[in-house]
C-alpha cells in the first residue's frame, strides 16, 4: 500500500511541477501572486518526492519483496544501514534521491528566498520545477522504481557486495548533492538571461548556492575517492576515469563560478562569463550524473548503468543544456558589461584562475570524450589513461598554483605586483628551503617531486602569509595583531583555508605519487615481511561467517619503524546470496602515511599478501576537508549566508580586499 | 607574470589593455591546445584483441591493453606470479601478471590487461581490469568477440 502512495507522490510532484512551469513562464511577470503560487508548488514538490522516496525506504527497510527493486538490490539479511543505502544503490533509486535533492534545493530557496524579487523567485522556481518535470518524467516512464513483481518472490537477489559499505551511504548523497545544487545556479542564470535582470545583487544570491553545492561536491568527490582506496583493493585513490573525470568537471567549473561570482558581486564585471559558467557547471553535472549511466562510457566505478535508456537521457541532456545555450546565444548580448579593472588586480587574478580552470575543464572533457569520438569516428578502440591527464592537468594546474598566493593580496581595481611580491617574499623562501629539505631526506624518486613539492608548500604558505599580512603582525603590537587576526570576516579566513587545503592535498600527492613503496611477496602464517622499515607479521589465518557472507580472515601483527605493534585483519569475503567475492583491505594509518595490506586468494597453503606504504597519503583528504570546512565558513558569514541575501546597508570598509 | 610588467606602465589605452587580456588568453589557449594536442599523440593507449596484435604486428614494448577472454584452463599461479592466455577465439597470446589479481579474475571470463609485449612475445601486463560485477565483460571486449564471431549474448551478460 504503502508503495503505491510513494508511486501516486511521484506522480502529483510530477504533475505540479509542470504546472508550475507553464504557470512560472507564462505569468513570471504577475508579481507577488505567482511567485507565492510558485513557492507554494516548490515545498509542495518537495513534501511528495520526500513521500516517494521514504516508501521506498520503508519497503527495502521491512524487505517487502514485492518491490521489484526490492528483490534486485536487496536481501533479508543485509544489516540495515545497507538495506537503506540499497534504495540508491541502482539506477531507479538513485534518480528518485537525485529528483528529492532538486526539488529540495528548490523548496530551500523558495523557504529563505523572501527577499528575492518576485519575477526572479518565478523564473527560478518555473526553471527548478522545468528540471524536476523532465527527470521525475523520465523516472515515471522509463525506470519506475515503484512496479511491482507477483508473486512476490522469498528472498532478494542481494546487493551488489562491493555496495555493502558505509561508503555508499555517504558518497552517492553528497555528490548528488553537489552536482544538483548547481542546478540553482543554472535555474538563476536562466532567469536572468529571460528577464534581463542581472546585477551585482544576482551575484550575492547566486554565490551562496554555488558555495553550497560546491562544498557538497568537495566532499562527495573526496569521500569517493577514499572509498575507491579502501574498497576496491588497488591501493590507488584517483584513476582519471570518466566517472571520476564526470564528477571533477563541475568541480572545476564550480571553482572557477566561485571565483567569478566573486568579481560579479564585488565589481559588478565578469557578467556574462558568469552565467555563461552557471549554464556549463550544471551541464557539467547532468554528463557527469548521466553520461557514464547511459552506457556509453564505461568505467570501473558504475553501479547503475542501463544502456537500454541511454537515447533517453541523451535527448533529454540534449534538450536541457541545449536550450540553455540557444537561450544563452539569443540575449547575451544584451546583457550590459560594467566594472573597468586593470591587468594587475584582483579581478585579473581571478580571471587567471578562471582561464586556467576553464582550459582544465576542456583539457579533461577531451580527454574523457576523445575515445568515443574516435571509436564513432574510425571504429578503432583507444583508452586515454593518466599519463593524458597528469600531463595535460598538470601543466595546466602548475602555474596556476604559482599565481595563486597573490590573488588575494591584490587589490581590486588596480594592484601593485611588486608590494604583493614583497609580503610574499618570506612564504616563498621558506617554501624553497623546506621543498628541497624534504626532497633531500626523501631521496629524489620523481625527477618532478621537488617542484610539487615546492608548488604545495608555496600555496600553503602564501595562505598563511595572506593571515599574517592582514593582521600585520610583527608590523603592531602582539596584542593588537591578535585582535585584527580573530576579527576578520570569514570570507577571508574561508579564503585563506580553502587555499591552504589546495595546498596540503597537493603535498599528499606528489608526497604518495614519489615515495610510495610496494611489496608483493607471498607468506605463510607464521611468517614475516618488511617494507619501508615497518615489520609485517603474518600471524594466522581462518574462515569465519559473516552476516552475509564468509570470510577469510588474515591477522597480522605491524611492527613501527619506532617499535610500536598493532594488531590488524585483511580479509576476503564471498558474498551467499550472489557468490561474489570481495577484498577488505588492512589500513593502518601512522600519522599521515598508511601502510595498505591486501590479501590474496589462499593456494594450498600459501598467500600473496601485497603492501603499500603510502607516505602522507592521507593529506589529500584532509586538503579536500580543509577547502569543504571554508566553504562552510564563508556559508556562515553574516553578508553571504544562504538565503538571506541583503543589500549591504552602508558601503563596507574592506581595506586590504 | 609577463602582465606585471604591462601593469606598472601608465598611460595604457582601454583598447590596448582589452588586446593585452586577449593575448594573454590566447597565450593560455594555445599553450593548452598543443599539451593536449601532444598528450594525445604520445599518451594515449590503444586497445587490442589477440587478433589485432598479431595482425597489426604490436612492437615489443610499446604500452598497450589487451583484451579478450582468459582461456579455460590456461589460468597458472606460482605464489605472485600467473600466467594465463587471452583468447578471442581465433588466436591466443601468452600472458604474465606478477601481483595479485582481481577478485573477479576468472577463466571463461572478460579482462583488459594492461601492458606491453616482451621481446619473446609473452605479454607482461602491469595492470589487469577486471570490473567489480560478475556479469561485467569490458565494451572493448564485446566488440574484439563479436569481430571474431566468439560472442555469446547469453554467457556475457
Amino acid at each position: 500500500m504503502s508503495i503505491e502512495l510513494g508511486h501516486f507522490s511521484l506522480i502529483l510532484a510530477f504533475a505540479i511541477a509542470v504546472l508550475s512551469t507553464v504557470g512560472g513562464y507564462a505569468y513570471w511577470r504577475s508579481g507577488q501572486r505567482i511567485a507565492l503560487v510558485l513557492r507554494q508548488g516548490a515545498v509542495l514538490q518537495f513534501v511528495l518526492v520526500a513521500v516517494a522516496f521514504g516508501a521506498l525506504i520503508q519497503a527495502f527497510v521491512v524487505s517487502d519483496f514485492s518491490l521489484a527493486l526490492a528483490v534486485n538490490n536487496s536481501h533479508s539479511l543485509k544489516p540495515l544501514i545497507f538495506k537503506i543505502s540499497g534504495v540508491w544503490g541502482n539506477h531507479e533509486g538513485s534518480m528518485v534521491l537525485w529528483i528529492l535533492i532538486l526539488v529540495a534545493f528548490g523548496a530551500m530557496v523558495a523557504a529563505f528566498g523572501r527577499r528575492l524579487p518576485n519575477d526572479l523567485m518565478a523564473l527560478v522556481l518555473a526553471t527548478q520545477s522545468l528540471l524536476t518535470a523532465a527527470f521525475a518524467g523520465f523516472t515515471l516512464f522509463t525506470s519506475n522504481p515503484f512496479e511491482r513483481v507477483l508473486p512476490a518472490p522469498l528472498e532478494g537477489n542481494d546487493l551488489n557486495p562491493v555496495l555493502q559499505d558505509i561508503g555508499l551511504a555517504i558518497h552517492p548523497p553528497l555528490l548528488y548533492a553537489g552536482y544538483v545544487g548547481f542546478s540553482i545556479c543554472f535555474s538563476f542564470a536562466i532567469a536572468a538571461l529571460i528577464s534581463g535582470r542581472i546585477d551585482q545583487a544576482w551575484a550575492r544570491w547566486v554565490r551562496p548556492w554555488t558555495m553550497l553545492s560546491w562544498t557538497f561536491l568537495t566532499l562527495g568527490i573526496a569521500m569517493g575517492s577514499y572509498w575507491a582506496y579502501y574498497e576496491l583493493g588497488w591501493g590507488g585513490w584517483w584513476f582519471w576515469d570518466p566517472v571520476e573525470n564526470a564528477s571533477f568537471m563541475p568541480w572545476l567549473a564550480g571553482t572557477a563560478l566561485l571565483h567569478s561570482a566573486l568579481v560579479m558581486e564585488k565589481r559588478n564585471a565578469l557578467k556574462i562569463w558568469t552565467i555563461f559558467l552557471s549554464i556549463i557547471t550544471f551541464s557539467l553535472s547532468l554528463l557527469g550524473t548521466f553520461l557514464v549511466r547511459s552506457g556509453i562510457l564505461t568505467s570501473v566505478h558504475t553501479f547503475a548503468s542501463d544502456p537500454t535508456r541511454g537515447l533517453v537521457i541523451l535527448s533529454l541532456l540534449a534538450l536541457v543544456i541545449g536550450g540553455a545555450f540557444f537561450l544563452f546565444a539569443l540575449r547575451a548580448s544584451s546583457l550590459r558589461q560594467g566594472g573597468l579593472f586593470a591587468p594587475v588586480s584582483r579581478e585579473g587574478a581571478l580571471i587567471l584562475n578562471n582561464l586556467f580552470l576553464a582550459t582544465a575543464v576542456g583539457a579533461v572533457l577531451v580527454g574523457t570524450l576523445y575515445p568515443l569520438v574516435l571509436d564513432a569516428l574510425t571504429g578503432t578502440s583507444i583508452s586515454v589513461g593518466a599519463p593524458f591527464f597528469n600531463l595535460t592537468f598538470g601543466a595546466l594546474m602548475a602555474p596556476l598554483l604559482l599565481v595563486l598566493p597573490f590573488g588575494p593580496l591584490l587589490a581590486w581595481k588596480r594592484a601593485d605586483i611588486v608590494s604583493a611580491a614583497q609580503r610574499l617574499m618570506a612564504a616563498a623562501a621558506l617554501a624553497i628551503f623546506v621543498a628541497i629539505l624534504v626532497s633531500a631526506l626523501g631521496g629524489v624518486a620523481l625527477s618532478l617531486a621537488p617542484l610539487g613539492l615546492l608548488l604545495g608548500f608555496w600555496v600553503a604558505f602564501g595562505a598563511v602569509a595572506e593571515l599574517i599580512d592582514r593582521s600585520k603582525l610583527g608590523r603592531i603590537p602582539l596584542a593588537e595583531s591578535w585582535r585584527r587576526l580573530v576579527g576578520l570576516p570569514r570570507t577571508a579566513w574561508s579564503t585563506a583555508i580553502g587555499h591552504f587545503g589546495v595546498g596540503i592535498t597537493v603535498l599528499g600527492i606528489v608526497s604518495t605519487t614519489a615515495w610510495e613503496t610496494e611489496l608483493v611477496t607471498t607468506l605463510n602464517p607464521g611468517e614475516t615481511a618488511t617494507l619501508a622499515g615497518y615489520t609485517i607479521a603474518f600471524d594466522s589465518f581462518e574462515q569465519v561467517p559473516g552476516p552475509n557472507y564468509l570470510s577469510d580472515e588474515g591477522r597480522f601483527t605491524i611492527t613501527a619503524p619506532n617499535g610500536s605493534t598493532r594488531q590488524t585483519m585483511a580479509d576476503r569475503r564471498t558474498y551467499v546470496a550472489s557468490g561474489m567475492p570481495t577484498t577488505e583491505a588492512a589500513i593502518e594509518t601512522y600519522g599521515f602515511s598508511q601502510l595498505y595490506l591486501q590479501l590474496g586468494e589462499p593456494l594450498e597453503n600459501t598467500h600473496v599478501v601485497r603492501v603499500w606504504h603510502k607516505p602522507y597519503i592521507t593529506l589529500i583528504w584532509l586538503g579536500t576537508i580543509l577547502m569543504a570546512l571554508a566553504g562552510v565558513l564563508s556559508l556562515t558569514d553574516r553578508k553571504v549566508r544562504v538565503g538571506a541575501p541583503r543589500r549591504a546597508a552602508k558601503p563596507v570598509a574592506e581595506p586590504a580586499e | 607574470m609577463s602582465m606585471s610588467a604591462s601593469m606598472r606602465k601608465k598611460g595604457w589605452t582601454r583598447k590596448q589593455k582589452r588586446l593585452a587580456v586577449i593575448a594573454g588568453l590566447g597565450l593560455v589557449l594555445a599553450l593548452a591546445t598543443t599539451l593536449v594536442l601532444v598528450a594525445l599523440r604520445d599518451q594515449i593507449v590503444f586497445f587490442y584483441s589477440p587478433s589485432d596484435v598479431i595482425s597489426r604486428e604490436v612492437a615489443a614494448g610499446q604500452p598497450i591493453r589487451l583484451g579478450g577472454l582468459v582461456k579455460d584452463g590456461s589460468w597458472v599461479r606460482d605464489g605472485q606470479n600467473n600466467s594465463f592466455v587471452v583468447t578471442d577465439g581465433a588466436n591466443d597470446i601468452a600472458a604474465r601478471y606478477v601481483g595479485i589479481l582481481p577478485d573477479l579474475f576468472r577463466e571463461g571470463q572478460g579482462v583488459v590487461a594492461e601492458g606491453s609485449l616482451g621481446p619473446d612475445g609473452q605479454f607482461q601486463a602491469s595492470n589487469v581490469l577486471a570490473k567489480h560485477d560478475e556479469n561485467y565483460v569490458p565494451k572493448e571486449v564485446v566488440e574484439a568477440l563479436k569481430a571474431s564471431g566468439e560472442w555469446r549474448p547469453e554467457a556475457g551478460q
